[in-house]
């Protein structure tokens, strides 16, 4: 029977991405000089099963990479090669590598053979340099013979052995074996008495070719054999690196733009599969059993009811509905996973830009066993590393400036996420320069977003770095110049129902905190009767809801309405108009209720009926089968089985603004 | 087989994919059997806002949110009357962003009929009536005209993204 190895493809690219990113945080928590023999060690079995399981289910090239990586982790494992910055960043060079390399398998495009012949190159020279600095033997890395030892099937069948072969080999100099494992047929073609392997070797130091002829003489006629002088291989794995990268490439491969960096690397490929703590998947199936012996328990109430046991149904029904609670919460809880998936790819981010940038900095990360709804996970990633890319850029300076400012040469980034009521805030914090408030006020007025003469207040200031196109940054830099402002990743902050704030004090360093909701697929809903229907609006948005007075209302140029709430002209929406209800509902503002409302950083009023309960809500999607609607995020299923639709609040806010002045001009 | 018999003995054709027939008004529709998830009774939608009238709402179909078309409003025929024997067909569609699943209001769905292939004629031009786009073909049953319905373009909703040029507006302004 023929195994198929595609089933475990999957979990061999999920662990394998698990390896790389142990090796990737071992390397970078590696200190030049002596390292902890420890995180050598965790990082060198992270390459060695990666290579195993590569090598097994066919994938050589990543084999063969990993192989190199793998000789080098073992010379500093073993104390023959000094851990040194230069050694640090190819090996990093190296996992980004793999992990293209990985990504490419996964997805089945094509590898870039030129970026791996580069950063394959560059392992090659640390390696061939180690071995004259190290304390090992000096041997010419170049002084041997490279064997490509190609048995014929019939090998066995003449008596030979190649293990003899090559323990006489092993005589002559230090010998490396690699077995070529391609041509291996599946387990019931395999004939055990013949021969499908093929060896590389690689025999070190001054041996005479005649010396190698007379260990292969037994099986000339039974193998194809190719005998080449290392230093002749050595040449040739010089010529594919392009010349401008030729320098560089002895230590250096951040020269070679990073195949795929944490960012794009380890987006899920596959995107369907989750790996679950078994801890929760056995509190389900106990939850599960109990639900069964609730049920039973109701059944057979059920069959001999009588009134005087209304009690014990009602007890039971209480039961059925504790656990249902409790089930749906275990279910949910599968989709959480800890906030590190995410943190986890900042100290490399870290690490490559502050180099980049010519700045010191320390990244504290904290709170990183918080949990979060998997899809929350996947889509604050980028707008996170924008922040912290962000907070390198601007908000850090340089270790002369942060002296000269009486500050400590190495900046603090701080990165904090924690519980708070029924949100997580992620904080991004720095204590770099803050933001210069006269130069965003310049730009501003510049744009013609703010009158030369205007006295915005702070916090609306500030709020400006959000808008679109809006730049501060004196000259588009590598790092930040990439297209995506801050008004990007406050719009994918709030498409998770999200929003973001901003603190920052000049001098002092600025605050970023991100409010997001624990999981897309319930939220915290308000439902609201506008005629004879029914809708939801998600309690984060709500401020308050008031009812009106005469007094506070004032009209617009005729028609638009607008109210005063402790100082403020605030824009109101009647939803029975937006939405076209029809009959019962309240016409006089002053009859219904206004809940006023936030989005996008921008307030208003929403005219409804009336105000009903608070629930949770499981939100379904709309646009499965319908379509996307104007002023709906999704639909929910009430108790009743009906569906009510959930109100999009930042795109009405954007309606009602829509026709009034940009209100940063007032 | 039995029912092949029977279809044979009173002289319909036989063999050829399946389809349901349902009635509108007068007219007689058909729709391949194979997009005909189940046929439920009427029950009370969810309005959507400011979709067309003939797009009755969304209902709760075993946790999946499915919008209801009325057909009746949609070619104008037959009367829209809502009581406990409508019959809703739930239908599956091909769309281009994959498959979906909505629901049209019928007065009655009628059969289940085999339509060989060469008994379906090109529909005849009926001067851009409304539906006539949809009809991919009519058959002859019993004597009567039945149009067969291209249920993936029947139910092809358009987008109707108006908030993004409220949004385009919006920052259109911000720049200037």
């Amino acid at each position: 029977m023929a195994i198929d190895l595609a089933q475990f493809h999957q979990v061999f690219f999920e662990e394998s991405l698990e390896g790389l990113a142990i090796m990737e945080s071992g390397l970078l928590g590696l200190g030049t000089g002596g390292a902890d023999p420890e995180a050598i060690n965790a990082i060198f079995r992270a390459a060695h099963s990666m290579k195993g399981g590569s090598a097994t289910f066919g994938f050589t090239a990543v084999a063969d990479f990993a192989h190199h990586l793998e000789t080098l982790l073992d010379e500093m494992r073993e104390g023959r090669r000094p851990v040194t910055a230069q050694a640090v960043e190819a090996l990093l060079g190296a996992v980004d590598c793999l992990r293209d390399m990985l990504g490419a398998s996964q997805s089945g495009r094509p590898v870039d053979r030129a970026a791996v012949a580069i950063h394959q190159a560059a392992l090659e020279r640390l390696l061939a340099d180690g071995a004259v600095g190290a304390t090992a033997p000096a041997i010419d890395r170049d002084e041997g013979w490279q064997i490509v030892f190609s048995p014929h099937r019939d090998l066995f069948r003449s008596g030979n052995d190649p293990v003899r072969i090559f323990r006489e080999l092993a005589g002559l100099g230090r010998l490396e074996v690699d077995a070529e494992l391609g041509f291996l047929p599946s387990a019931d073609e395999l004939d055990i008495e013949d021969c499908y392997l093929a060896w590389e070797l690689k025999l070190y130091g001054k041996v005479a070719r005649a010396d190698i002829d007379e260990a292969f003489a037994w099986v000339e006629d039974h193998c194809d054999l190719a005998v080449r002088p290392l230093a002749e291989l050595a040449a040739l794995a010089a010529v594919p690196v392009p010349p401008e990268a030729a320098p560089a490439a002895a230590v250096q491969p951040a020269s070679v733009p990073p195949p795929a960096t944490a960012e794009t690397g380890t987006k899920n490929v596959g995107g369907g599969s989750i790996r679950v703590d078994t801890a929760k998947i056995d509190q389900l199936i106990n939850l599960c059993g109990e639900l069964v012996i609730t049920q039973s328990m109701l059944g057979l109430l059920g069959e001999t009811f009588t009134m005087d046991r209304l009690e014990q149904l009602q007890s039971g029904l209480a039961q059925l509905e504790r656990h249902t609670r409790a089930l749906q919460e275990s279910v949910m809880n599968i989709r959480m996973l800890p906030i590190s998936f995410v943190f986890s790819r900042m100290p490399r981010l870290v690490h490559d830009i502050s180099g980049k940038l010519g700045k010191r900095v320390e990244l504290r990360l904290m709170g990183e066993q918080t949990e979060l709804d998997k899809t929350v996970i996947e889509q604050i990633a980028d707008p996170l590393m924008h922040l912290v890319r962000n907070c390198l850029d601007h908000g850090i300076e340089s270790p002369h400036e942060r002296v000269v400012a009486g500050k400590s040469d190495t900046g603090l980034i701080l990165l904090n996420a924690y519980h708070r009521g029924g949100n997580i805030v992620i904080e991004v914090s720095d204590d770099g320069r803050g933001l210069d408030a006269p130069r965003i006020f310049a730009k501003a007025v510049e744009r013609g977003l703010l009158e030369p003469h205007a006295h915005p207040p702070p916090a609306q200031l500030y709020d400006l770095i959000f808008h679109p196109g809006f730049s501060t940054a004196e000259q588009v830099t590598e790092v930040s110049g990439r297209g995506v402002g801050m008004d990007v990743v406050r719009r994918n902050i709030e498409a998770l129902g999200g929003r973001i704030e901003l603190k920052t004090q000049p001098g002092r360093g600025s605050t970023f905190s991100i409010h997001l909701p624990l999981t897309l697929a319930i939220l915290d809903g308000q439902t609201v009767a506008v005629g004879k229907e029914i809708y939801i609006a998600p309690l984060v948005s709500i401020i308050e809801s008031i009812s009106l007075t005469e007094d506070k209302l004032n009209t617009f140029t005729g028609k638009g309405e607008t109210f005063r709430l402790r100082g403020e002209y605030l824009p109101i929406i009647r939803l029975h108009e937006v939405f076209g209800v029809e009959g019962g509902h309240a016409v006089k503002l002053t009859d219904g209720l206004l809940m006023v409302v936030e989005g996008q950083g921008l307030k208003c009023g929403l005219f409804v009926d009336n105000v009903l309960s608070q629930q949770q809500v499981v939100i379904k999607s709309l646009e499965e089968n319908y379509r996307r609607v104007e002023g709906i995020s999704g639909a929910t299923i009430l108790g009743d089985g009906s569906v009510a639709l959930i109100l999009d609040i930042p795109g009405l806010v954007r309606l009602a603004r829509q026709e009034r002045p940009v209100q940063t001009r007032h | 087989m039995d029912e092949q018999a029977h279809a044979q003995a009173q002289g319909r054709p036989v063999g050829g994919p399946q389809h349901l027939t349902f009635v509108l008004g007068a007219e007689e529709y058909a729709v391949d059997i194979l997009r005909v998830r189940e046929i439920r009774g009427w029950e009370p939608v969810s309005r959507i806002p400011n979709a067309p009238g003939y797009e009755k709402g969304v209902i709760n179909l075993r946790g999946a949110i499915v919008p209801i078309l009325d057909l009746r409003q949609r070619f104008e025929v037959g009367q829209p009357v809502y009581t406990p024997t409508t019959v809703v067909v739930i239908l599956q569609t091909q769309q281009e962003r994959g498959d979906k699943i909505m629901g049209v209001v019928v007065d009655a769905v009628a059969d289940v009929v085999d339509l060989p292939r060469d008994a379906v004629q090109p529909a005849p031009d009926f001067g851009g009536g409304v539906g006539a786009e949809f009809v991919k073909g009519i058959a002859s049953l019993d004597g009567r005209m039945v149009a067969l319905l291209d249920v993936d373009k029947l139910l092809r909703l358009e987008e109707r993204p108006v908030l993004t040029q409220a949004q385009a507006q919006a920052e259109l302004s911000a720049h200037h």
